[in-house]
């Protein structure tokens, strides 16, 4: 159409020919649509998926005439009579394209979410380079962005599928170790969801599609502190094309929802009080998503605006503004062992310092959606990537006044998560919406919704003062921290208590007190993030331990491994660890690795012909209990069954968040009954069909659900041995499960075989078992309060540019001791993205929020690292086996990423002399600091 | 509905202006709109008036050719950055406007960013400005009535706003001299890696020095260093006439010091930090620059 058409209705859709994934269409393009949107919701493309919708994430790249573009702001109307490329169009007769199979291969897909866009825009460059380098990548990629962070790999994956292509050659293997002992777990295993999320299949929740179905949204306070004086939704509800609006007054069961403190409204009522800007004060839910937006700004509200509290040591204050009944503190957590006083007193040297970390978001780059929708049964079913299925249940069930088995949450594949999706967001809402039109409603966040809405980390403030004697053993620590646990408790206390915990580092201290006041405020909550308080604590004690080892002219190393725990050591709490401790095998192990690139690492060097650069090294240790721990229950259930064809399926509740616990139950599960892999399918998060594996948190899955899968497949086999053995006659003890076989007494029965002899009997080859972790106690008890830790070192080196400030992290060795490896490609994803995480929260993330007010609301403003800021990463495991893990396993995901922060910016200080102890680093300060050192600029 | 209700694909440069006259003299809310990249987002976001038709003009084939026509360089203004990159005359004649481009967003964004779009959005900090500004380059600016050539240092009103009338006028294509004997240019930036992608501060430079190493002419150009993209006159005077030593360097930093408006941008740079860098941002474009001509610094 051109311009001298432009007489013709507006509204009217416009005929648009195009050619996608070779095939020729004519779609009808309607007002404001993107690319995107005709590709996802009229073409049912839905590999392309949507990140931000902001020109940020890349997630959304397709190919239009062989060229990489950002489909969601691309009008669609631009592609007339062009040839557009989708991740559905990349395989060619049945056969994954090479980048897809090296992407499965090497293990570059976790959650998933991103990759449509990653191997769309390395396709793109593989067409113009045959053999791209590894700055060629870097440049191609630099603004696709990957959570999960496995950008080395995602590196490896392309040059090996480009090597692929070149030499017509089969993709070659990943260079990882292997374990000798086991037969499946310990292996290169590719995750049974890989190939789905290569090809463009993969489902998330916005990915779903019901007929008839609305869409949802809900109206925001807008207001960090106030009270709704007045609602009136008439003109709203009398628009055309709205189901529905519900406020507070449509709630029937209970208003409020909480993980742990019920104190989250659902919707704010009239006279009730608004405590932060996302606070939800009505919903709308009408036949598309425009219409249910504009709905509204026809709603009107008015409040009685309250003082804002916007920080945790205001709200500490005697006059600051209540924000909940029960006042402003959530918790005051207590730490206590020794005698405190003796120990500085016993102190030849004793330091203090305070420390500052920032807000900081998950960014997992799919943002929220949930889907609600009644059966015919009148039960309520919801949609959700969810990483506690349950707890969803027991809540959205708890605010509908329904009971829980009238509800049904079903798990969609999750686009990260990394603490972010344990909270309600939309579930409720969307529930609410389905139950008052009768149909099925989806509600999907933007970025701007998701990033005002869910729960940050924690903000805190940590005071350190350590004690230690000449020779640089430590006596005393006192630490006092401050927590901005935001307007509702979400996990602030469990965050808090384990930043408090690990206060004083992976370090035996005789004398400690620890106090911490997790604060309510005005600013949106804080709740669970990868490394659960435990980041900002080792980010404090490991700064001021390097400050430590300079005062007494020690090495860094060495006055770590003066102090590191050991089996037999007591930590903070007086736990005594019986096993499992790792720490001086990652020190040593990591100082070896980075004496290898440097004789004098912490030694500042001008790099050759950059004489106003810096570089070093520097060093940090970190711990990080596996599992809930301080009393609480911790147990998991799986189920497993084995078929007639010989196959098995796993079930539990559990949350596949890109962490790769699809592959490592699979795997655990084929090494017991001795499949290979591919004979075991894995269900995940589905509250009808399976048995709750608890919160996907804390580091605990691979040890918890790891266990109950294990042992329910020894259940199982326990009962086909004694079938078998009434069967063949011969004591249950003389069957042997060997090559996927019950062996006999020589005599081989096929799995399969075995089922159908046991349903010959009327019985399933069948069952759940419920583990139970071993007991902790309370914080304060002074007995185990967890059942295990991982340990970690991490070296990392930097580069600081003197004029400008500007810090650029070269190298990263990172030792974890993770018990034992279970599933190697998982776990150097799991490194790889922990160390990109600890870099954003050293050097590029900051939630900003003013006086309640969120100032980084869109994704632009709020930058994770990207392959640029990757930097070389070399992974050393540590294997000391935990006595209870499966196979010695203990937790992983949160490990990798606590020492990066600290040993970044320790690196800062040995390279230019400047203590950073504000987080992130801030280079416009720094650059006028490193002036200030240096007599002016 | 949707930021826009109709959208339009002019195939040359009357029917665009036509549309664009037509549609703004009739009253209605009307934008021009090339890769679309900022304008989108500024419509989505509530920074941009609601309009009711998108004109795209990346299908208008006067604004897409880059040609040399005599002793100059021409590139039209919704040719896509990835091809302004990509294309060997530039390349020849233009290194400070290859480096600035290629900072613009990632490879997407420049499949279908323009420089028409850069410069039409009259921020003081827009990287293809920059780089054309110091490049000495002039818009052919069209409307129905016609079209004339206008330096890009009279282009720009204040932040966002652009000396022409964005409802009747296209910018349609830029030229700048080829290079001659002895000439190069450069482009740098300082970011910071938290927060918008947008230059802190960054700089362009074309000059020009005689076999003895003297600068016989110098432009430069920076941003955000007030409220409109400019050149930065004093500076040039000062390195003009001169080789580049620490003395000249040092006399060259002072004009500049002189003559920017320095500002602190919330969450992004404080305004002593910006003058900080002013001796680093000016050291790096000019060596870069000097080498270009054969010259080590």
């Amino acid at each position: 159409m051109n311009g001298a058409e432009s007489a013709r209705s507006k509204l009217e859709p416009q005929t648009m020919e195009l050619a996608v994934n070779g095939e020729a269409r004519q779609v009808h393009v309607g007002p404001g649509e993107m690319l995107s949107d005709v590709l996802r919701y009229q073409l049912e493309l839905t590999g392309t998926k949507i990140g931000c919708g902001e020109a940020e994430c890349g997630t959304c790249t397709v190919l239009v005439d062989g060229h990489p573009v950002l489909s969601c702001v691309y009008p669609a109307l631009k592609a007339t009579g062009r040839s557009v490329r989708t991740i559905e169009g990349l395989s060619e007769n049945g056969h994954l394209h090479p980048l897809q199979e090296a992407f499965v291969k090497y293990g570059a897909v976790q959650c998933g979410f991103c990759i449509p866009g990653q191997i769309m825009t390395a396709a793109a460059l593989l067409e113009r380079t045959a053999d791209p380098s590894e700055a060629e990548i870097r440049k191609a990629l630099k603004d696709t962005l990957c959570r999960c962070a496995g950008y080395p790999t995602i590196i490896r994956s392309i040059q090996a599928a480009a090597l692929s292509v070149r030499t017509g050659e089969a993709i070659a293997e990943p260079d990882l170790p292997t374990a000798s002992d086991t037969r499946v777990v310990g292996q290169l295993v590719a995750r049974p969801d890989a190939v789905e999320k290569v090809d463009g299949s993969a489902k998330f929740a916005d990915d779903y599609s019901f007929p008839g179905m609305l869409f949802g949204a809900t109206l925001r306070a807008g207001r960090p502190h106030a009270v709704l004086r007045r609602l009136d939704i008439s003109a709203a509800s009398k628009a055309e094309g709205v189901a529905a609006v519900v406020t507070a007054e449509d709630i029937e069961g209970e208003i409020h929802h909480g993980l742990v403190v019920k104190d989250w409204p659902a919707l704010v009522g009239i006279g009730e009080r608004v405590r932060y800007v996302g606070d939800a004060v009505a919903l709308v839910a009408a036949g598309t998503p425009e219409t249910a937006r504009s709905a509204l700004d026809l709603i009107e509200a008015d409040y009685e605006e309250l003082p804002v509290v916007s920080g945790p040591l205001q709200a500490r204050l005697a006059d600051a503004p209540e924000i909940h009944e029960s006042g402003n503190l959530l918790k005051h957590i207590k730490v206590r062992k020794g005698d405190i006083k003796a120990g500085f007193e016993e102190a030849d040297i004793i330091l203090e310092d305070t420390y500052h970390t920032a807000i900081t978001e998950h960014a997992f780059l799919e943002p929220e959606c949930s889907i609600a929708r009644l059966t015919d049964e009148g039960r309520l079913e919801v949609y959700v990537g969810s990483q506690i299925p349950y707890a969803d249940r027991s809540q959205i069930a708890r605010c509908l006044g329904m009971p829980d088995d009238k509800v049904r949450v079903i798990g969609t594949l999750i686009g990260g998560g990394f603490g972010g999706k344990e909270d309600i967001a939309g579930q409720i809402h969307a529930a609410m919406l389905a139950k008052a039109t009768g149909k099925p409603v989806k509600i999907l966040y933007d970025r701007h919704e998701s990033l005002l809405v869910h729960p940050k980390r924690h903000a805190t403030q940590i005071r350190v003062k350590l004690g230690a004697k000449a020779d640089g053993t430590l006596v005393a620590a006192e630490t006092e921290l401050y927590g901005d646990t935001g307007a509702y408790a979400s996990l602030g206390e469990k965050v808090m208590t384990r930043a408090t915990t690990h206060s004083a580092g992976p370090y035996i201290v005789p004398h400690v007190k620890a106090d911490c006041y997790a604060m309510y405020t005005n600013n949106p909550p804080a709740g669970a993030f990868r490394g659960f308080g435990v980041t900002q604590a080792i980010f404090a004690v490991e700064s001021i331990m390097d400050d430590l080892a300079e005062q007494l002219e020690m090495d860094p190393i060495e006055l770590r491994l003066k102090n590191a725990l050991e089996v037999g050591s007591l930590t903070n709490t007086g736990q005594e660890l019986r096993d499992s401790v790792g720490l001086v095998e990652c020190i040593d192990r990591v100082s070896a690795r980075m004496h290898e690139f440097a004789t004098e690492p912490f030694v500042s060097t001008v790099p050759e012909g950059q004489p106003r650069k810096r570089r070093a090294w520097g060093f940090a240790a970190a711990y990080k209990n596996t599992g809930l721990g301080g009393g609480a229950p911790d147990k998991a259930s799986a189920e497993v069954e084995i078929y007639k064809d010989g196959t098995a399926e796993v079930r539990s509740s559990s949350a596949e968040i890109g962490q790769g616990l699809v592959a490592v139950l699979q795997m655990i599960a084929a090494e017991e009954l001795t499949v290979p892999v591919d004979r075991v399918r894995v269900l995940l998060s589905d509250t009808d069909l399976t048995p709750d594996g608890g919160p996907t948190t804390a580091s605990r899955q691979t040890y918890v659900t790891g266990n109950a899968v294990r042992h329910a497949t020894e259940v199982v086999k326990q009962a086909m041995a004694s079938t078998l053995a009434e069967r063949y006659d011969v004591p249950p003890a003389q069957i042997e499960f060997q090559e996927g076989l019950a062996q006999i007494n020589g005599r081989k029965v096929e799995l399969g075989k075995a089922v159908e002899i046991m349903e010959g009997e009327g019985r399933k080859a069948r069952a759940t078992y419920e583990y139970w972790a071993p007991t902790t106690q309370a914080l304060g008890t002074g007995g185990d309060m967890h059942f295990a830790f991982s340990f970690a070192a991490q070296a990392v080196e930097v580069e600081v540019n003197l004029d400008t400030g500007e810090v650029r992290v070269l190298r990263v060795i990172a030792a974890n001791d993770v018990g034992k490896v279970i599933n190697p490609l998982g776990l150097l994803g799991q490194v790889e993205g922990g160390v990109m995480m600890g870099l954003g929260n050293a050097i590029t993330e900051r939630f900003i929020v003013e006086q309640g007010r969120v100032i980084t609301d869109r994704l632009a403003r709020y930058r994770m690292p990207g392959i640029l800021h990757t930097p070389e990463i070399v992974s050393i495991t540590v294997e000391h086996p935990s006595a209870d893990g499966p196979y010695g396993a203990k937790g992983v995901g949160e490990i990798t990423s606590i020492p990066t922060t600290p040993a970044i910016t320790n690196a800062i200080y040995h390279a230019c002399g400047v203590r950073i102890k504000h987080l992130p680093v801030d280079q416009d300060w720094l650059a006028l600091e490193l002036a200030r050192l240096n007599g002016g600029s | 509905m949707g930021l826009w209700q109709q959208y339009l694909r002019p195939q040359n440069l009357a029917d665009a202006l036509h549309t664009l006259a037509a549609l703004s003299d009739s009253g209605e809310a009307v934008a021009v709109v090339a890769g679309g990249t900022d304008i989108l987002l500024d419509l989505d976001q509530g920074r941009h008036a609601a309009v009711e038709t998108l004109v795209d003009v990346t299908a208008v084939e006067e604004m897409l050719e880059i040609r040399q026509v005599d002793e100059t360089v021409h590139i039209g203004a919704a040719v896509p950055l990835r091809e302004v990159i990509d294309d060997a005359l530039v390349r020849a004649n233009a290194t400070a406007l290859v480096e600035a481009c290629e900072l613009i967003g990632g490879p997407q964004v420049r499949n279908v960013a323009t420089l028409g779009g850069n410069v039409a959005h009259a921020l003081p900090a827009a990287d293809g400005t920059i780089a054309l500004l110091a490049l000495g380059a002039e818009a052919q600016v069209a409307s129905a009535q016609g079209a004339t050539w206008i330096p890009m240092e009279e282009l720009f009103v204040s932040p966002g706003e652009p000396s022409f009338d964005r409802a009747h006028d296209l910018v349609v294509r830029f030229r700048f001299p080829a290079l001659r004997e002895g000439e190069a240019s450069a482009f740098r930036r300082i970011m910071r890696p938290q927060g918008v992608a947008i230059a802190i501060l960054n700089m362009g430079a074309r000059l020009r020095s005689d076999e003895s190493g003297i600068i016989q002419e110098a432009r430069l150009a920076i941003g955000p260093a007030g409220p409109r993209p400019r050149r930065a006159w004093a500076t040039e005077q000062a390195i003009e006439g001169n080789m580049l030593d620490e003395d000249s360097f040092w006399r060259a930093l002072n004009a500049l010091r002189e003559e920017v408006s320095l500002r602190t941008s919330p969450h992004r740079a404080t305004a002593e930090y910006r003058s900080h860098l002013l001796a680093s941002l000016l050291r790096q474009t000019l060596v870069a620059a000097l080498s270009r001509v054969g010259q080590e610094v």
